[in-house]
């Protein structure tokens, strides 16, 4: 059986029908991340004074990631341009460049997720509470490269004032025996990691998704451009709305968890 | 867009988007700009920030996901999109500082 109204627009809505489908699909995705904005103004909000972290994150990283977004958009509807002038060369460079970008933003954003799951927060039984990076820990002690806190005015704030003064701190030195608590920051560190890592974690998957998608449309699928040269153009737009999305996403997320 | 373009179309339409991309990284660098001024007040920067990812979001969708020039159907499937947006942010505000009675510790 053929499907109908996969080139041709249907009367009624004036589309074909796989762009209402990613349109309603994409509104379906703009509630799910709402959900999420949502629950991070509510965590935001509610956190005690100076528990919410500030200057976290490394902003040169994360602005570098959004210019490959961008980067990557641009290529998207570029490609789709080339492809509309009938030129499948420049369109497959074009897309290519998309796929490449696409590695380039998970591979930054696996390195941040390496430097958060390697970076400790050390609180002692005396009450002292120790920040850095992980350089060893054996069952006798472990060893940090970073600061000792002052915490009078919330943990966070004080990791924020220590990493100000000295950002690469001292090489600590704790006996295990004089731990209270350890722990990295991962999603469990405190809500601010928790909201950090489902948003970015959800939104790495999407682009993951998105450049499957885009990557067999672009090879295997690439066929049918010989067949139904229209149909293919559709399926390329279709996948690029997808592949805005997921930048638009990025767009406000990068200033939400990396700036305010 | 419509699904029969001229080459001259095409072509406007690449200067287009070329235009939004340049738009897009003078919107990131003023956005990171501003992180590094370090504004006093917290309200100007998470409005600033906010007010320039809302014109990139803008552009984006406009330009890129051809939001500018499409059919009324699409229009209506954003349309109540963003109203059950804004009802969700709506009510996360109105719920802000409406805590159950004895949960809160401080």
């Amino acid at each position: 059986m053929e499907i109908p109204y996969t080139v041709e627009p249907r009367k009624d809505t004036g589309l074909y029908n796989a762009k209402v489908g990613i349109w309603l699909f994409l509104a379906s995705e703009v509630m799910l991340f709402g959900a999420l904005f949502s629950s991070y103004i509510l965590l935001r909000v509610g956190a005690d004074v100076g528990e919410w972290p500030r200057d976290l994150l490394n902003v040169p990283i994360g602005t570098v990631n959004t210019l490959v977004l961008i980067c990557s958009s641009v290529t998207v509807v570029l490609g789709w341009a080339a492809l509309k002038q009938n030129n499948f060369a420049k369109y497959r460079m074009f897309q290519t460049i998309t796929v490449l970008c696409a590695f380039a933003f998970v591979g930054i954003k696996s390195f941040e997720y390496y430097d958060k799951f390697t970076h400790y927060q050390v609180i002692t039984k005396d009450g002292k509470v120790y920040d850095g990076h992980l350089h060893s820990r054996t069952a006798e002690q472990v060893v940090l490269q970073g600061h000792e806190i002052d915490a009078s005015k919330g943990k966070a704030e004080g990791v924020r004032k220590a990493q100000k003064a000295d950002k690469h701190g001292k090489e600590i030195v704790i006996k295990t025996s004089d731990i209270q608590k350890i722990g990295n920051y991962g999603p469990k560190h405190n809500t601010y990691m928790s909201i950090y890592f489902t948003l970015t974690g959800l939104h790495a998957l999407h682009v993951i998704a998105g450049a499957l998608v885009i990557a067999y449309i672009l090879w295997p699928g690439a066929r049918m451009w010989k067949t139904e040269p229209e149909r293919y153009a559709n399926r390329v737009e279709v996948s690029g709305l997808f592949w805005h999305f997921v930048d638009l996403v990025w767009i406000f997320l990068f200033p939400v968890l990396y700036l305010l | 867009m419509g699904d029969h373009h001229s080459h001259h179309d095409i072509e406007a339409t690449k200067k287009k988007y070329l235009m939004v991309f340049y738009a897009l990284i003078v919107g990131t660098i003023v956005t990171v700009g501003a992180y590094f001024i370090h504004f006093d007040s917290i309200a100007l920067t998470v409005a600033l920030a906010l007010f320039i990812a809302t014109i990139k979001g803008f552009l984006v969708a406009g330009y890129f996901m051809h939001l500018m020039d499409e059919k009324k159907m699409i229009y209506g499937i954003m349309a109540s999109t963003v109203f059950f947006f804004i009802s969700l942010m709506g009510l996360t505000i109105w719920a802000m500082h409406d805590f159950p009675t004895n949960t809160m510790t401080r």
